[in-house]
């Protein structure tokens, strides 16, 4: 180390030194260490537009060939050409919409149960068991779903629901165990330790004063959670909720795994198979030959991306907001 | 006796009670409802985790032996065989990973916590956040384009690439948290007795925030462990022993994966085995983790 005191016994390097710590205030150390640092975080940042670019570069091809049919277009057929992800845009938004319609109302009661009517002991074994859950490798859920969920839907599950519900548009169709049904459900196990953890820290920022003063005024304990907790909070659970949907519409390995992968005559039926975004680019990169029908794969990883960074900097935007109210951060 | 006790109870008038109105007996009976609700989607979020993890467990367990860590995949179901170049393939893989995630992911943190002032940081870190919502297969497509394509081979190499990537965000989320952490004053202190900037970092700040940063580097290292989609289209998958990153290199998940949609029973005995490995990793990394950083006690 240098000492900046003593100079004239310093020799040409201890002044050359001692000149750069005055013309750019700090120290060459410093100096080096800023460097090195800005240098590793221009490299992240780098990667991350480097990743957009390769995708938007790569797929100009079909973006330029089919424009919007890209979205349009029916098949994914690389003998007659023709490229297009419509099925894959509504086995994705299907699957994921029917994960949120279970998981939102489920994982929304369970934080509340986490945070107000859980025996005190329990509450940290519960709140590791949801985060537990979120750490699972998707492709275990996948595992779980296409081995246990898939073939009980086939044997008693789907005829269950065709006997009881078919006169419902959801529950008609051959039966397959395989399909939108189990990728829906999936996707709900996999959504639901999310929408619990962010609900969970998002209702924890809210002032025990008010829940308190709801109590004292007579109210009964769901009435200051609905009155005092969820008003205060709602902004970050939508975020969170965003922020699971994201997830959903992005998952891409338990599906593939559930949801069948061939296309079925477009309808309602939950029982139908199909495919999405993700997993079309799973299933087809290996046969993509370079030229056209990569690019296709590629520009349907585009559009996932485009579609996850919306909803990653919505859920954000909303969560933060939460943040400069909150008494503590939350940082999802 | 013990009916006179409750008649006398349940009869006896509370002055602090109010008369029960109709109204106030729907109130109760709205609020009764909701904690039923609430109890049983909790319980169902834990009977979901239990179920998922006994099915593993009791249909692995039967399969894990010593060769299963050792041999190599048999072909087409014939008995015996195990998932030894998968074991070893996630190793080098994550090995990989960390080499290329954990600095990046730790300066970043560093630059954000300590240098990082204004827009610029501010920016930074939501593309650092950004970074973690981006679904896993995007890396694996880019790593793809980038490497294999060019290449004309998937690589193992390719596949630490994406993993990579997927550890900077949340190495440098972890690490920045913790820095944080570390009270403003040791800084002060460490400048006022003349040590550098870099000085003062390197050697005052990270080792107080040492257990956390390990912590954060742990958990990413057992999240990129349990990845798929980003290594189907990277390190590919082989049956063989390899032990250069250069060409297709197998992965736990990758032979789970292929065994789970294998016809052949003896294939998807393996694939739960292999299933179970991967969460006794992510278990065993949980909890001393959270043993560690004395988790079981935080908040509430």
């Amino acid at each position: 180390m240098q000492q900046v005191s003593v100079s004239e016994e310093r020799g040409v390097i201890g002044r050359s030194l001692d000149w750069v710590t005055t013309r750019f205030g700090r120290k060459p150390t410093d100096l080096v260490f800023r460097g090195v640092t800005l240098l590793l975080v221009f490299i992240v940042i780098a990667t991350v537009i480097g990743v957009a670019i390769v995708l938007v570069v790569y797929s100009w091809p079909t973006i330029t060939t089919f424009g919007l049919s890209f979205l349009t277009n029916q098949a994914f057929d690389p003998v007659h050409n023709i490229y297009g992800v419509a099925p894959a845009i509504f086995g994705t938004l299907y699957t994921s919409l029917f994960a949120m319609i279970f998981a939102i109302p489920i994982g929304l009661l369970a934080a509340i149960f986490v945070v107000d009517f859980c025996p005190r002991p329990l509450r940290i074994p519960l709140a590791f068991f949801t985060d537990l859950l979120a750490a699972i490798p998707s492709v275990i859920i996948g595992l779980f779903g296409f081995l246990l969920l898939a073939p009980w839907l086939q044997q008693t599950g789907e005829p269950w629901l065709q006997q009881h519900f078919g006169f419902l548009p959801f529950f008609q169709g051959p039966i397959q165990g395989v399909g939108m049904l189990a990728a829906g459900m999936v996707l709900t196990i996999m959504v639901l330790p999310l929408i619990i953890a962010v609900s969970r820290e998002v209702m924890l920022t809210v002032p025990i004063s008010q829940r308190e003063a709801m109590l004292a005024l007579g109210a009964t304990r769901w009435e200051a959670i609905r009155y005092a907790v969820l008003p205060f909070s709602r902004v970050g659970i939508l975020g969170g909720i965003i922020l699971a949907l994201g997830r959903a519409l992005g998952e891409t390995m338990a599906v593939t795994m559930v949801i069948g992968n061939q296309a079925s005559k477009p309808s309602l039926s939950l029982f139908q198979t199909g495919y999405t975004l993700s997993s079309v680019i799973a299933n087809q990169f290996g046969e993509a030959t370079p030229g056209i029908f990569l690019s296709a794969v590629i520009e349907a990883g585009l559009i996932v991306f485009i579609i996850t960074l919306i909803t990653n900097i919505l859920a954000r935007v909303l969560i933060s907001s939460m943040q400069r109210r909150g008494a503590r951060g939350v940082r999802v | 006796m013990s009916t006179t006790v409750s008649e006398r109870t349940s009869s006896a008038s509370n002055p602090f009670q109010p008369p029960q109105s109709a109204r106030g007996i729907r109130r109760q009976f709205s609020n009764g409802c909701l904690i039923v609700l609430a109890t049983l989607f909790a319980l169902f979020a834990v009977v979901v985790l239990i179920s998922l993890l006994f099915y593993v467990i009791l249909n692995g367990i039967r399969y894990l032996n010593l060769d299963f860590f050792t041999k190599l995949p048999t072909p087409n179901g014939e008995p015996g065989g195990g998932m030894g170049p998968a074991i070893q393939g996630t190793l080098i893989l994550v090995g990989l990973a960390s080499l290329f995630g954990i600095p990046l992911g730790i300066f970043t943190a560093i630059y954000l916590s300590e240098f990082g002032r204004g827009r610029l940081a501010n920016a930074i870190r939501s593309l650092v956040d950004l970074l973690t919502g981006v679904p896993t297969i995007i890396f694996g497509l880019f790593a793809w384009v980038i490497i294999v394509v060019p290449q004309q081979t998937f690589s193992g190499f390719a596949g630490g690439v994406a993993l990579g990537i997927i550890m900077i965000p949340i190495v440098a989320r972890t690490t920045e948290d913790v820095l944080l952490l570390v009270p403003r004053e040791q800084r002060e202190a460490s400048l006022a007795l003349g040590a550098t900037e870099a000085r003062t970092t390197l050697r005052v700040v990270i080792p107080a925030a040492l257990s956390g940063i390990v912590t954060g580097i742990v958990l990413a290292m057992a999240r990129v462990a349990g990845e798929t989609a980003p290594l189907l289209m990277t390190a590919f998958g082989t049956t063989f022993r390899n032990s250069s990153i250069f060409e297709p290199m197998d992965a736990l998940t990758l032979r789970v994966y292929n065994f789970t949609l294998s016809p052949y029973q003896l294939q998807l005995n393996q694939a739960y085995a292999g299933a179970l490995v991967l969460i006794l990793l992510i278990l065993i990394t949980s909890f001393t983790v959270r043993w560690f950083t004395g988790g079981f006690k935080r908040k509430f």
